[in-house]
């Protein structure tokens, strides 16, 4: 009997040409006599441009165009946003900006020359006559009067008002015993993928019928595709996007950028390939931030710990445009609000906010990584204020597992779930009694010892068509080839999720075959159907449902050939070690191969039957799946200098069933790395003048592992009923689960001076000042 | 991330490095590379000229000479850490070395380098100034020993003239009976120091403070010798509390720096507090 290959741990097929360097990433791609562009930005947070004198940098050697604003206006269109909101404004931006510059690092002129440094050089030769203009950064301050407004015509910073609520928020308030207030600043972060953006585009000119091809480090290549085509007035259908190997999007590729267009565009106007690659500066700079949200958190609750009311305000700041998902992104926080708990009546308000900064979009978990911070601080300060244990508090709370499917107040149907389940099985892991006891003798002793807690749901698997911003569904053929070897063809085009072994492993166990007889292609619109791509935590709930939907359709139709050659009814057939048998008579049977190879010869088809082995599904899900679990981590204060070490990290996560248990470890790895980075070190910090103060690695800190605790992962399984796999997805559960887990650590070792909350990044010099600022209060204190 | 063109020249002899350092205006040295290149990708130096001092062997040296320890400005971080006779004989260099970067960085990066590039957040600095060392420098029209604490002059600012070359770094052997420690609290984005401490101290039979030298680094514009943490304890017996109030004066009369990552209050306290570690550590060695 076969092996099943679901649920094992399988090494990536990925990852040897990872490993030795020999994977082609855009950059990687040589095209015979490519031009090179480099992109002027602006060094102002805020500035009419007067003039852009460009006469030198054309006269450069190897120079061969400098374009600004002028010379795209009226051929380009300005730049799309899908995921807007009811009675926005929306500012125009184009892929070079004239007339006044916003943010720093907003492109204004492209140089493109027939070598990487002469274009770098030419952008020297470029005068710039700027007018400053006054700056406001700080999203509190850009909603007061008489700010300084990014958009005159708006006569306001405010870009929307999007509401939500359930329930009878004021009744909740006015039955409350207590009312736990919380302002929390949720920062700016940088996605900071290990390779930046880059676009390479190729026009072949072939008389009538030009072909454009381009190569985008995208996790939407088909979604590209269709946009160039409509931005530059091209049939779609001589429009290739190729997502080569892409490495890390977090979110901010599944964007449509500027320099997405305006490659392909002066590919085509030059005639000659053109290639631009994305400096680390100018990804920090122009690449989609994630999250800086200012909550103003309200929380109705009884004195036994029940939530009853949850109001939230929220700022979102939406930097000094919207990218392609950016209005969209807070809502996801109103979604999520209740998280993991009953909580009947709630309203959030979000305000989109304009300052001058690059745009906010996805970044991992997009909106729900804050909807989980907002709640399991709150949690946490309201088990403080009542005096109980932060578990009783969250177990309080939690919906109940045998009340699933649940119909939340925000108008989510939660598949399934048993959060009860998850945080026990972590506190059992941690050893949280005992941590407790021990806190508390150690405290005595002058040491700061804190455990934090963060129980978690997410919405992912998007989604429902009618509730994405594109369409929500995902694309897969699985194709048998003449010799019985499979290609299959997925629209969830991966930049690191290892798709390529995962779904080989459901096709695998389909067709009773092995992990080399399977290729999984992916990522270019020639050779794949048209697909959504991977984010939101869907490749596998959506992409792999679509997979495993064209496997049995395939199926069937081989089954109908190896039923007819074997001469046996086709009910009861198995596909087993490469070979096609009725289950009860195993000598019988024929190879996939021999099946395979009559299917394409077809010289004896079966009744009703075409040739060929292929089948394409387009999965529409019914619903999002919503992944849970719980998260722990301990940590020690040195009070003297207030570093933060940790003592243990857990983590209990719930995915639904489990393909492959490296590719959920992987991507719980990464995902608490990024979360703990928010929580500790990651910071875009712009000054009060607009100025980028993190714009390289020198002071931008992402997690190092050397920054890491060593994870103790578990998981419970709790399959959904969505899709016939089982699956929830888990690619940002550990970015939704970390952060707040290990801030709450933190407070939690500083609770019995007072302390309530800390701002992140929780840098040592907060911490130090914090413990200052409360040390005259020695000893324990419950502050009520 | 793309430099202005330059050209490259590699000298295999001091000499011939001397005469096209004074040949050439424009012209920087290159050694390891590892804070030059950097800077080149960034446009903040944009130099005509490159002269690597890389294949010049005679510059790459660890040795024991009339009661000193040279040290040829080439060699690198790694061999500094690795070497045996430092471990032996100054083992505050070889504790040093690894808080630098990382493999790569240390592979590559030279001492000399770090020294000449002064960046008021480098390791070496610190650890130098307190070894006491002496450095040699040349030019083709002679050469000339500084104190460490006299070859630093400002941030990113050194004694040396624009046609001098670093040769050599020079450290008396320290006495039976010393200590020493280095202590850094990093910048978590770069791994650079927000302060590291180093100290070496030694103490007589009775525990009395014969010589003490504390170097710091990462606090100030520039890497100083804490000279009022010194006077506290020369000439005193130790012990822990002494040392406690000794540290306390470890950012007196310093301009502290102060940015994003700390301010100037923090950095000065975790100068004190860091600085009483370091002591204690290197007590405790003896
Ligand atoms: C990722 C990274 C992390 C790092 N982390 C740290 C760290 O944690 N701590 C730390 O201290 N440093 C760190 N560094 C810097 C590193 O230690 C450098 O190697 C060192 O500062 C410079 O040495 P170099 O040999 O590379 O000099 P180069 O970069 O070649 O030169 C630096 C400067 O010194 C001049 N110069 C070099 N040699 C001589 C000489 N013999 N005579 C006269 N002038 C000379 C050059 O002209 C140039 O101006 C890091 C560097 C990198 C890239």
């Amino acid at each position: 009997m076969a092996t099943k290959l679901i649920g094992e741990r399988i090494k990536r097929k990925e990852d040897p040409r990872l490993i030795t360097g020999t994977a082609s990433y855009v950059d990687d791609i040589k095209l015979p006599n490519v031009h090179h562009v480099a992109f002027l930005r602006s060094i102002y947070g805020h500035a009419k441009i007067n003039k852009i004198d460009v006469s030198e940098a054309r006269k450069l050697p190897g120079v061969v165009a400098v374009l600004t604003h002028d010379d795209i206006k009226g051929v380009l269109k300005p730049m799309p946003c899908v995921g807007g909101v009811p009675d926005m404004h929306t500012p125009e931006h184009y892929p070079l900006s004239g007339g006044k510059v916003r943010f720093v690092g907003e492109a204004i002129a492209a140089v493109v020359a027939n070598d990487r440094y002469v274009a770098r050089d030419a952008l020297d030769l470029i005068n710039v006559d700027y007018e400053p203009l006054p700056v406001v950064v700080d999203m509190e301050k850009a909603l007061e009067k008489g700010a300084p407004l990014l958009y005159e015509e708006y006569g306001e910073n405010r870009g929307f008002t999007w509401k939500i609520s359930g329930g009878d928020i004021d009744k909740a308030f006015q039955e409350a015993d207590r009312v736990v207030k919380l302002r929390l600043v949720n920062q700016r972060v940088a996605p900071i993928p290990l390779e930046t953006r880059a676009v390479l585009a190729q026009y072949q000119d072939r008389g009538v019928e030009g072909e454009l091809t381009v190569w985008t480090s995208t996790q939407i290549p088909h979604g590209i595709r269709t946009s160039i085509a409509g931005m530059l007035n091209l049939p779609e259908h001589r429009v290739r996007v190729i997502a080569p190997e892409v490495g890390g999007g977090f979110g901010c590729k599944v964007d449509f950028y500027g320099e997405e267009v305006l490659i392909p565009y002066l590919a085509m106007k030059l005639k000659v390939p053109v290639k631009w690659v994305e400096g680390r500066r100018e990804n920090i700079q122009a690449t989609d931030h994630g999250r800086d949200q200012i909550n103003y958190i309200e929380a109705a609750v009884k004195n036994d710990g029940t939530v009853v009311g949850l109001r939230v305000k929220v700022l979102a700041d939406m930097g000094a445009y919207y990218q392609l998902l950016s209005p969209v992104i807070p809502t996801l926080t109103g979604l999520m609000m209740c998280g993991p708990y009953k909580i009947s009546n709630v309203s959030m308000e979000v305000l989109g906010v304009f300052t001058n900064k690059m745009a906010t979009d996805a970044y991992r978990g997009a909106g729900r990584p804050e909807a989980t911070y907002l709640l399991e601080r709150t949690m946490d300060a309201i088990a403080a204020e009542l005096n109980l244990d932060p578990v009783e508090v969250r177990m309080k709370n939690f919906i109940q597992p045998n009340e699933f499917p649940y119909k939340t107040a925000t108008g989510l149907v939660y598949d399934s779930g048993n959060y009860q389940a998850a945080l026990q099985k972590a506190l059992d892991h941690v050893g949280y009694t005992k941590l407790r006891e021990e806190q508390k003798k150690l405290r005595e002793q002058g040491q700061y010892v804190g455990i934090g807690i963060s129980s978690y749901v997410e919405i992912c698997a998007f989604g429902p068509s009618a509730a994405t911003a594109t369409g929500g569904w995902e694309s897969a053929t699985v194709r048998i080839e003449p010799t019985g070897k499979v290609t299959v063809l997925t629209g969830s085009s991966p930049h690191g999720q290892g798709q390529e072994t995962t779904f080989a492993q459901i096709v695998a166990d389909g067709l009773g075959l092995t992990m080399e007889d399977i290729t999984v292609q992916h990522g270019d619109t020639a050779v794949v159907q048209y697909g959504i791509g991977t984010f939101g935590s869907r490749a596998t709930a959506v992409g792999g449902t679509a997979v495993y939907l064209a496997l049995q359709k395939v199926k069937e139709k081989a089954t109908k050939f190896a039923a007819h050659m074997l001469k046996v009814d086709s009910k009861g057939l198995v596909f087993r070690d490469g070979k096609i048998f009725p289950e009860n008579n195993p000598e019988k049977s024929v190879t996939l191969t021999e099946v395979a190879l009559a299917a394409y010869l077809a010289k004896d088809l079966p009744p009703d039957t075409e040739p060929g082995l292929v089948a394409t599904a387009f999965y529409e899900p019914k619903n999002f799946t919503f992944p849970f679990g719980t998260h722990i981590a301990v940590v020690d204060i040195d009070p003297e200098t207030g570093q933060i070490k940790f003592r243990r990290y857990v983590a209990v996560d719930d995915c639904g069933n489990i393909i492959n248990m490296l590719t959920v470890h992987g991507q719980v790895h990464g995902g608490i790395a990024q979360g703990l980075g928010q929580a500790l070190y990651e910071e875009v910090v712009y000054d009060e003048n607009g100025q980028l103060l993190t714009g390289s690695f020198m002071d931008y800190c992402i997690p190092k592992a050397h920054h890491l605790p060593k994870f103790e992962l578990d998981y419970t399984v709790t399959p959904t009923n969505v899709n016939p796999l089982g699956v929830k997805g888990v690619g940002e559960a550990g970015t939704i689960g970390s952060t707040p887990a290990v801030v709450n650590a933190v407070i939690d070792a500083l609770a019995h001076l007072g302390v309530r909350n800390i701002d992140m990044p929780l840098k040592p010099e907060k911490i130090w000042k914090t413990i200052k600022e409360h040390a005259p209060k020695k000893g324990p204190i419950i502050v009520a | 991330m793309i430099p202005a063109a330059f050209e490259y020249l590699v000298p295999t002899t001091l000499d011939e490095a001397l005469s096209a350092l004074s040949t050439h205006t424009d012209a920087k040295i290159l050694a390891g590379g590892h804070s030059l290149i950097p800077a080149m990708k960034l446009r903040l130096a944009s130099p005509k000229y490159l002269i690597d001092i890389s294949r010049i062997s005679d510059l790459n040296y660890v040795r024991e000479s009339g009661g000193q320890i040279l040290i040829g400005a080439g060699t690198t971080h790694y061999q500094i850490e690795s070497s045996t006779l430092l471990k032996e004989k100054c083992p505050l260099l070889t504790e040093t070395a690894p808080y630098i970067g990382d493999v790569q960085v240390r592979n590559r990066g030279t001492l000399g380098g770090s020294l000449a590039h002064a960046d008021p957040a480098a390791d070496w600095p610190a650890a130098i100034l307190a070894v006491g060392a002496e450095i040699n420098v040349r030019s083709s029209r002679g050469e000339r020993t500084l104190k460490a604490e006299d070859f630093f002059v400002d941030m990113m600012t050194t004694a040396l003239q624009p046609n001098e070359i670093l040769t050599e770094i020079r450290i008396p052997i320290p006495p039976q009976r010393t200590g020493s420690a280095y202590e850094k609290v990093k910048q978590p984005a770069s791994g650079f120091a927000l302060v590291g401490v180093a100290v070496q101290i030694t103490l007589d039979t009775n525990r009395t403070c014969q010589r003490v030298q504390v170097g710091i680094t990462g606090l100030a514009p520039k890497p100083f010798r804490a000279i009022g943490v010194e006077n506290m304890l020369k000439g005193k017996v130790i012990n822990d509390q002494l040392l406690a109030q000794a540290a306390e004066k470890a950012a007196d009369g310093v301009d502290p720096l102060s940015d994003i990552h700390a301010s100037a209050e923090y950095r000065s306290h975790l100068a004190r507090v860091h600085t009483k570690r370091a002591l204690q550590r290197a007590v405790s060695r003896i």
